[in-house]
């Protein structure tokens, strides 16, 4: 492919990633918001985190099944017991890469 | 506080939040490099696509699609739907960037990504934060992302797979981001929600719907939960 055409595809994607980004941004934050949808975007985070990390968890890909014997999810559990004690970002990354650094050695 | 001490602390602020969510992308980054090498897609494309378009599971695919020979307009509409997710980080964000100048918002959409939106949204919350500081950790973000990418297109193949349980870098933070915003019952209850609606449509629905289904569905059901909650009170 020549530079003009991956500048032409390359364009064309960033167009449809930026707008639905900015958009709703733009638009929403010079409005007032009804209380309901400020109650219901308060529930949004926690949502889009716990769908986004359950798959990862307890599922396996190609061809997509359930597991619950996946080193992710083992070492999710210390993990997710060191964040509920701690508290800490940083921390928690570093303990889950070890953990599951030294799962690949364990199981 | 004059002004530019003001500003050196949010900025400050900013790269602190940004450290956790770049060691996660260094690798993906790496990975992202090397695949599109072997495509065949060159260095300067990677880093033209990575500035373009900075959005890691839309770039894969897009390294992915161009391989197989798929057509530019089928790439961009696949991009297009990967994507939409972000319209509900964003309206998310909205609340607590009411009234701002447009201008930023222009710059500071440009970054939101799953990563840079929940460690935003969370600090937000907690009220030590200011929109300086989240737009610091969006490019922090971005910039190590476009040097990944193009790191790994250039030297990636002699980078070992799987080094120090790197893999894990996202999915710790995830967990801990998940833990700071179980703030009650109803989030607790409506995060379970989301796990089960998600892996139920992750199995079921193949592509990447099951993270906008479960997302829509679950906050939309710990909604009802909660203002049933309140009136019976």
């Amino acid at each position: 492919m020549s530079f003009n055409e991956y500048l032409l595809l390359f364009c064309g994607m960033g167009a449809v990633t930026y707008l639905p980004r900015a958009l709703p941004l733009l638009y929403l934050t010079h409005k007032k918001l009804p209380q309901w949808l400020i109650d219901w975007l308060g529930l949004i985070p926690v949502s889009i985190l716990s769908a986004l990390l359950a798959p990862l968890l307890f599922c396996s890909d190609s061809p997509r099944t359930l597991q619950f014997g996946k080193p992710e999810l083992l070492v999710a559990i210390p993990t997710l017991l060191f964040a509920l004690k701690t508290k800490s970002l940083g921390g928690t990354v570093l303990v889950g890469m070890f953990l599951y650094w030294l799962a690949g050695y364990v199981l | 506080m004059n002004t530019q001490s003001k500003n050196i602390k949010s900025f400050r602020q900013g790269m602190a939040a940004a450290w956790p969510i770049c060691i996660g992308y260094f690798p993906i980054g790496l990975a992202l490099g090397v695949l599109a090498q072997k495509a065949g897609i060159p260095w300067w494309a990677v880093a033209m696509m990575s500035v373009l378009v900075f959005a890691g599971s839309a770039q894969f695919i897009c390294v992915a699609m161009l391989s197989a020979g798929v057509s530019p307009l089928a790439i961009i509409f696949t991009t297009f739907v990967v994507n939409l997710r972000h319209t509900l980080m964003s309206s998310a964000l909205a609340i607590y960037l009411a009234g701002v100048s447009r201008r930023f918002l222009a710059l500071f959409a440009y970054g939101i990504t799953d990563e840079s939106f929940a460690v935003n949204m969370t600090r937000f919350r907690s009220g030590s934060w200011n929109r300086w500081s989240a737009l610091t950790t969006n490019h922090l973000a971005n910039l190590v992302w476009i040097l990944a990418t193009v790191t790994g297109a250039l030297l990636g193949q002699f980078v070992p797979p799987a080094a120090f349980g790197i893999d894990y870098a996202l999915i710790g933070m995830f967990i801990c981001l998940l833990v700071f915003q179980l703030q009650g019952r109803i989030y607790i209850l409506t995060g379970l929600l989301a796990a089960v609606i998600s892996v139920g449509w992750y199995l079921l629905i193949p592509g990447d719907s099951y993270i906008v289904a479960a997302s829509v569905s679950a906050a939309s059901l710990g909604y009802f939960l909660q203002r049933r909650k309140r009136r019976e009170r």
